[in-house]
């Protein structure tokens, strides 16, 4: 049970350490003066000392446990050099026929035996974050942390500490046929608090599929604090997945922020099949009239693990679509949190936004706090809503089980049959068999965290078997 | 006696529906069950494929000379009961194919037969296909899911047909056919009939009598068989109505 008042989270030991942890690296923090960052840092810290962690009796938080993650103790690496470290020592990607680019971070720092940005022929540029800022500051300036402009605190503590991260730029036109894959592991003897940062632009009229499997983690204790920022310029598209495989005991802040200019289309589809506690804040801005948002999730919980989803739909303009389906299975005693906010401003007319939230309990303990929300200003609107909170369908089951089948794999087929609704939206069809295939692990239970996630570390040397045979389901 | 069911008794949340009911069939024998609405004729056919909320306060289930009371619905199936739904239930999400690899496979596995391979399964199931006339395409759908009523009971038949029964209780497969849907289930059911295999057809009409001769007619009425006869008496029925019967029941009692 949360007891803490404001002052009680406010006076834990995490931020004090935090604040003496800023002073006294200060200089490596902030960076070379000169750099536009710097001040923005300076700022966020300011900020962040005043508002601290969140209120854990506020709307949002009031049902997860933050002061369990906040009560660690954390070592923060502010000059870790990952200078000589071979990508393909930590890990390599084996999914079959998924050919992607791949950018990897090792404890929130950017990682590459080439060179650390690179500019491919069509002029694309990818890589870590800290480069960009000194090589491409006319880029990074004009977009960093200018999503959307809010108190949210531990956005704050992100700006403030972030030093590094994945940059992607894609010039207006340019269609980036190969995925970019983002990757992100943790690995470090101590507790590591982990403040990293994205920043993704894609310029007008282009096209780009992100995948982040940001989450594989050894099994410390960990709090990664993670930051994306996305800019859809007018007539962009972006197909996005977000992979999280988490151990008990990490704790995962994930903000995502997508803003939408005219025109434009966003999918995004959130997979967790493990962690700790996970927040995710997603948030659409639709800042521009025709644009399209998919947002799909898919949390598949099981023992004391926890989910809190926020989604926040921002229709600021007319004209566009939003669409949300959020679905998750929670067995044990996992708990979730689903707040689903869309919200209609006056001149968002011919709106059209639907959420939905379905929930399927499969014990007594489990449990799910979930509150859809419309807000709506505008009056020629077309606007729904809806949750779910329910167990297996019990006809279902029988008429599975009347044809042979038995009630542990009826039970399973059943769920999976549950959350395919969101996995068969991938596109990618060799990431969709990967993800069906790690689904039906998780629902067999097999799927431990970092061994069989999305990556596969070179020392694993277990073959994937990507067929798939409903009868071993 | 393949099925022997003797002075059965059922109730639902305390509530009596099945009182005394005596049923046997043999092998190679085709059973139709008429009777009006609510008198326990899709309780007993939900009673013998084991679906839970069901209370057998009195009475037994023999089948093959065993008590299956004691079975859950899997084993059921897999000792050769097979239930013909009157209302198939959608599932979003699971192909036929999946459905069906997965059922078959269970079913071998219980009989310590190897699985069926990709191959062997496609085989039969375009065999089957041919023979209960379902299209091609509705086997890659989601099952039932968008079915339309005459798509669902195909349905139904293509699943005894891949799951090739002892004893199908098919719970008024007729309900909701057109004429031609009717025909294609009756012929479904009638090409599959053997010397081996035991058939219970369950409806409320005369109809699918017409498509499926049977060898016994029962007529079920306030949760017991009150009459038994030959196909003729299914005519009867049709002709006189069941007001007859339940005069025919009052004055006895």
């Amino acid at each position: 049970m949360m007891t803490g008042s404001k002052d009680q989270i406010n006076n834990i030991p995490l931020k004090e350490k935090l604040i003496t942890v800023f002073k006294e690296n200060r200089n490596k923090i902030i960076g070379e003066k000169t750099l536009f960052i710097s001040e923005i840092r300076q700022k966020a810290f300011e900020n962040f000392k005043k508002i601290g962690f969140p209120d854990p009796n506020s709307q949002t938080w009031k049902n997860t446990d933050l002061k369990k993650i906040l009560s660690e103790d954390y070592e923060q690496l502010f000059d870790f050099s990952t200078e000589g470290t071979n990508v393909e020592e930590i890990f390599q990607c084996k999914i079959h026929n998924f050919d992607t680019y791949i950018v990897s971070l090792l404890n929130g720092w950017y990682v590459n035996s080439g060179s650390q940005i690179s500019t491919m022929p069509d002029g694309t540029i990818v890589g870590s974050l800290a480069k960009a800022i000194k090589e491409f500051p006319e880029l990074t300036e004009k977009y960093l942390g200018k999503v959307q402009k809010q108190n949210n605190n531990f956005t704050e503590l992100n700006t403030a500490f972030s030093q590094d991260g994945i940059f992607i730029y894609v010039p207006d036109g340019v269609e980036v046929i190969k995925p970019i894959q983002m990757v992100s592991i943790i690995n470090h003897d101590k507790n590591l608090l982990v403040n990293y940062r994205n920043l993704i632009i894609l310029g007008k009229n282009s096209k780009l599929t992100f995948v982040q499997c940001d989450d594989a983690i050894n099994h410390n204790s960990s709090l990664t604090n993670t930051v994306t920022e996305f800019f859809l310029n007018e007539g962009s598209n972006l197909d996005h997945y977000k992979l999280q495989n988490l151990n008990n005991n990490s704790g995962l802040i994930n903000s995502t922020y997508f803003k939408q200019e005219k025109n434009s289309n966003l999918c995004t589809n959130l997979i967790i099949l493990n962690g700790g506690i996970i927040r995710n804040d997603y948030k659409i801005n639709l800042n521009g009239e025709g644009c399209n948002s998919e947002i799909y999730g898919v949390y598949l919980m099981d023992s004391g693990q926890h989910i809190n989803n926020q989604v926040y739909v921002d229709h600021v303009k007319a004209n566009c679509t939003s669409n949300q389906i959020f679905k998750g299975i929670l067995d044990e005693q996992a708990s979730g949190v689903f707040n689903g906010h869309v919200l209609v401003h006056r001149n968002a007319q011919h709106t059209s936004a639907s959420q939905t939230n379905r929930n399927i309990l499969l014990t007594d303990e489990a449990s799910i706090n979930t509150q859809p929300f419309l807000e709506i200003y505008a009056d020629d609107v077309k606007c729904g809503h809806g949750a779910t909170v329910g167990q297996l369908d019990k006809e279902a089951m029988f008429y599975l089980r009347s044809r042979g089948i038995g009630e542990k794999n009826a039970r399973m087929l059943l769920m999976y049959a549950y959350a395919a609704e969101i996995i068969n939206k991938i596109n990618i069809e060799a990431l969709r068999l990967r993800i069906d295939d790690m689904v039906k692990q998780r629902l067999r239970g097999e799927l431990s965290v970092c061994d069989k996630c999305i990556l596969h570390c070179r020392k694993e040397d277990e073959e994937i078997n990507f067929d798939i045979d409903m009868s071993k389901v | 006696m393949l099925l022997n069911i003797r002075n059965l008794h059922v109730s639902i949340e305390g509530k009596e529906i099945i009182k005394g009911l005596d049923l046997s069939v043999n092998n190679g024998e085709v059973h139709a069950i008429m009777g009006p609405n609510g008198t326990g004729k899709s309780t007993l056919a939900a009673v013998v494929a084991g679906k839970e909320g069901y209370e057998i306060t009195e009475g037994e289930i023999l089948y093959k000379g065993k008590d299956i009371t004691v079975l859950s619905p899997e084993e059921r199936a897999c000792e050769g009961i097979f239930l013909g739904f009157q209302y198939p239930v959608e599932i979003p999400g699971v192909s036929i194919t999946n459905f069906m690899r997965t059922a078959i496979n269970e079913q071998r596995e219980y009989k310590k037969l190897p699985p069926l391979t990709a191959t062997e399964f496609l085989a039969k199931m375009d065999e089957m296909k041919k023979l209960v006339e379902i299209q091609s395409k509705l086997t890659n759908r989601s099952v039932n899911s968008g079915f339309s009523g005459g798509e669902k009971k195909k349905n139904e038949i293509f699943q005894m047909a891949l799951l090739e029964p002892t004893m199908a209780i098919l719970d008024e497969t007729d309900s909701g056919l057109d004429i031609d849907a009717l025909r294609i289930v009756a012929n479904g059911v009638n090409k599959l009939r053997n010397k081996e295999n035991a058939t219970i057809v369950i409806t409320h009409y005369q109809r699918l009598l017409d498509y499926i001769i049977p060898d016994f007619v029962h007529v079920l009425f306030e949760g017991r068989i009150v009459k038994s006869g030959g196909k003729n008496l299914a005519l009867e029925l049709e002709a006189k109505g069941y007001e007859w019967i339940k005069q025919e029941v009052e004055r006895m009692s």
